[in-house]
């Protein structure tokens, strides 16, 4: 249950600029902006420009600051500290995802955010709360009492830790470590006390390693849960990811994810399939969202010349950029998840302990606690119609158990002006139903209790708790469904001489063979013209043979 | 044996380049509806968008030129000795019967030629060449007003009338053997001096 956090990760950024030297951003963005507008006409480059030359340059050294020189004995003492400059950090971060994990999708009216979505992961945050509040911005949320309006319990450095030495972990309610802890359970491995003091002193801008503390790990490990999210993005080559590349762009998340006011744009409850609108020039107000390829690249993103070029061009109107761009997902040599039965949970060896093996990739493959797993690398996506509309089967949506539920059904189609071809990761999962009441289980499995599956695996008892924490009472029947879940697959994109070419979608069992309403030439045809052209032709070069050797056969006669 | 001057210098030209564009057309073409792989996706739609374009302007001077000339007036079909030139190729072909019909400069097709080619003018290549526009310009069909129409349907009929043309090609090269001896008439095509029996 740990680790299904999806934060954005322009909070980060933002943070940085606030928590730390709101005034002086400003100064250098007046500073820098005229010579880089005369020079470079676009905003993305602009952008681009002025935060390239603000690198490592903040104004503030943290490590002189008073408030900061004491050994701070726990997560929320830092917090403290850190509000007495920024004075309001705390109210904007309550006013996010990141923290109150709830989100209203504008278009279904449906209640989404990690706190109500039922994923075929982990599952449900209710009930688990110790384990994944280790990737809640904030510290103490153990179960529903937990105050969303406690300033001190904001988790500032979780997001600002330059040091990558602050590790939230699961089962503390959001805290690190104060005490010497063993981690991993049972490893015989143990962690010092977090040094509060040092990370505190050296609070920075968010980074691809502080963003993906969580993002990377999402689903209960490093590249499991995304699949175009993994910690071969802290440091990656320009093959793995063109933006990100460390010794070249070396993008952090924040500059697609723009934020304001710790808010972080991009999100995948209510992502933005297609712009027609070009790019996002600075000042624009229209609201629309800038982390998109759009925003910076326009709908004609690739440079006009030939008529090659001009094609690829004109194909923005039904295909997502990402197609084409991200050949695969999970290409940074990790393994990602790509299914997990819960039906399987529970088996336990003769001597009553619990089993994990590992399969030759040396992931493990079955873990009593959690089922079967199988994973990939290299994973060529499937390919959906989409038009950012998701519809979430949702606690208390009727399920019946004998179709595959989908977990988030992607909207769209071939006659949407809205819709365009995205990639996907589709994730398969068999997890549990309470049968008599017709919904997707919340079930109770970590906690220091006797309920928690993975204390004693017993699923009635942790049923009737984790159904009980959602508010329904366990019909006392359950059963496993087999679940799918899409999530859009929009990192890791690769530089342009690795982008797809024509024909691995344009031929015969292409990669959107299984795409309807567009008819495409190399994939598409009418098998009785084939036919019957073929036919006729091959006719006509017989019968044009047997005249011509016939007109032979009597002249050499004579 | 009589030698007249038929095919003239711009008609030969015409001919033979418009002959290269349709053999690049096919080739390409049949590798784009998935036939084949020989040059590539990319290769094969370029080039074969290229040497449409190079078609049209090569047509803009061959109509122009017809007009001028009068030589339109080659593909006016006609019935007569229709059934005489099917008999000949189903038989008088092989055993050196004359020839039913004489070649003159003002009438240098025979009568099935003309029919054959007044369908190549009037069905083949319109369905061709409006499906091939259509295709084209298929971004523009919604500013157009004509997303009405369905590319499953624009590819039909240019599939269609693409194998109607790789059969008339196929027949066509064959009956250019098909003159006193069996290079005369490619000779013709090439010097525009066309040998004709007594």
């Amino acid at each position: 249950m740990y680790k299904t956090v999806k934060m954005t990760h322009q909070t980060l950024s933002l943070l940085a600029c606030l928590l730390m030297s709101g005034a002086n951003v400003s100064a250098n963005v007046a500073a820098t902006e005229p010579a880089s507008v005369a020079a470079t006409p676009t905003a993305a480059t602009v952008v681009m420009e002025e935060t390239e030359a603000r690198r490592g340059t903040s104004t503030a050294d943290h490590s002189k600051f008073d408030e900061l020189k004491k050994n701070f004995k726990s997560g929320p003492e830092v917090t403290k500290a850190c509000l007495k400059c920024h004075t309001e950090a705390a109210k904007q971060v309550h006013a996010t995802k990141h923290w109150t994990w709830e989100f209203l999708n504008p278009v279904t009216k449906q209640k989404l955010g990690k706190k109500n979505v039922i994923n075929n992961f982990c599952t449900a945050v209710t009930s688990n709360q110790t384990f994944c509040s280790a990737c809640h911005v904030g510290y103490g949320w153990k179960d529903d009492k937990f105050d969303f309006t406690s300033e001190n319990n904001v988790d500032c450095v979780v997001c600002h830790d330059t040091t990558g030495k602050y590790k939230k972990l699961p089962g503390l309610s959001g805290h690190p470590n104060y005490k010497v802890m063993e981690w991993p359970p049972h490893s015989g491995k143990f962690r010092e006390p977090t040094d509060l003091k040092t990370i505190a002193q050296k609070v920075g801008k968010t980074s691809r390693a502080s963003c993906g503390s969580c993002h990377f790990y999402g689903g209960g490990g490093d590249a499991v849960k995304h699949g175009d999210l993994d910690s071969s993005l802290k440091n990656p080559k320009r093959y793995l990811d063109v933006h990100m590349d460390a010794n070249g762009l070396n993008f952090t998340c924040g500059k697609c994810h723009l934020s304001d006011s710790h808010e972080v744009t991009g999100s995948r409850y209510a992502p933005t399939a297609s712009d027609d609108k070009g790019a996002l020039i600075r000042g624009n107000r229209d609201g629309r969202n800038p982390t998109t390829c759009v925003a910076c690249h326009g709908n004609a993103p690739h440079p006009p010349g030939t008529a090659a070029v001009e094609k690829l061009n004109s194909h923005t109107d039904k295909i997502a950029c990402q197609t084409c761009h991200i050949p695969a997902f999970a290409r940074g040599n990790k393994a990602t998840k790509m299914s997990w039965d819960w039906s399987t949970a529970g088996k336990l060896d003769d001597k009553g302990n619990r089993i994990q093996n590992r399969g030759s990739g040396g992931e493990v493959i079955y873990d009593s606690k959690k089922g079967d797993f199988t994973y990939e690398r290299y994973v060529i996506p499937d390919y959906v119609w989409f038009n950012g509309d998701v519809k979430f089967t949702l606690f208390g949506d009727k399920v019946d158990g004998s179709n595959i539920v989908k977990i988030n059904d992607f909207q769209g189609g071939p006659d949407d002006p809205d819709s365009r071809i995205w990639p996907v990761k589709t994730f398969r999962g068999k997890q549990p139903y309470d049968v008599g009441n017709q919904t997707l289980a919340v079930f109770h499995t970590a906690g220091k209790d006797d309920a928690a599956f993975w204390s004693n695996y017993d699923w009635e008892k942790s049923m009737e708790w984790g159904m009980k924490e959602a508010g329904v009472e366990y019909s006392g029947k359950m059963a496993f469904v087999e679940t799918e879940m899409r999530w859009p697959i929009t990192h890791m994109v690769a530089p342009k001489e690795d982008a797809l070419q024509c024909e691995q979608c344009h031929k015969e069992n292409g990669r959107l063979q299984n795409i309807s309403g567009v008819y495409m030439p190399g994939l598409d045809n009418t098998p009785i013209i084939d036919w019957l052209g073929y036919a006729a032709a091959l006719m006509a070069l017989i019968g044009v043979l047997i005249h011509g050797g016939i007109r032979y056969y009597m002249s050499k006669r004579g | 044996m009589e030698r007249i001057y038929i095919f003239k210098r711009f008609e030969r030209f015409w001919h033979w380049s418009q002959a290269a564009l349709i053999i690049i057309l096919m080739a390409t073409g049949f590798e784009i509806h998935g036939s084949y792989t020989v040059f590539g996706f990319k290769t094969a739609t370029t080039t074969h968008t290229f040497a449409a374009w190079t078609l049209v302007w090569l047509w803009v001077f061959a109509v122009f030129w017809h007009f001028t000339t009068g030589e339109w007036k080659q593909y006016i079909p006609t019935t007569e000795k229709v059934a005489a030139m099917m008999r000949y190729y189903l038989t008088g072909i092989f055993t050196d019967a004359p020839h039913p019909f004489k070649q003159t400069r003002l009438s240098k097709h025979n009568p099935l030629q003309r029919l054959a080619y007044l369908f190549v003018l009037v069905v083949i290549n319109p369905l061709i060449w409006t499906s091939g526009w259509l295709y084209l310009f298929y971004n523009d069909w919604a500013a157009w007003g004509i997303d009405f129409l369905n590319l499953e349907y624009v590819a039909f009929f240019h599939v269609v009338a693409a194998f109607m043309m790789l059969i008339f090609f196929i027949v066509h090269v064959y009956l250019a053997t098909a003159g006193h001896t069996p290079t005369a008439h490619i000779k013709a095509m090439i010097n525009g001096w066309e040998e004709i029996e007594d």
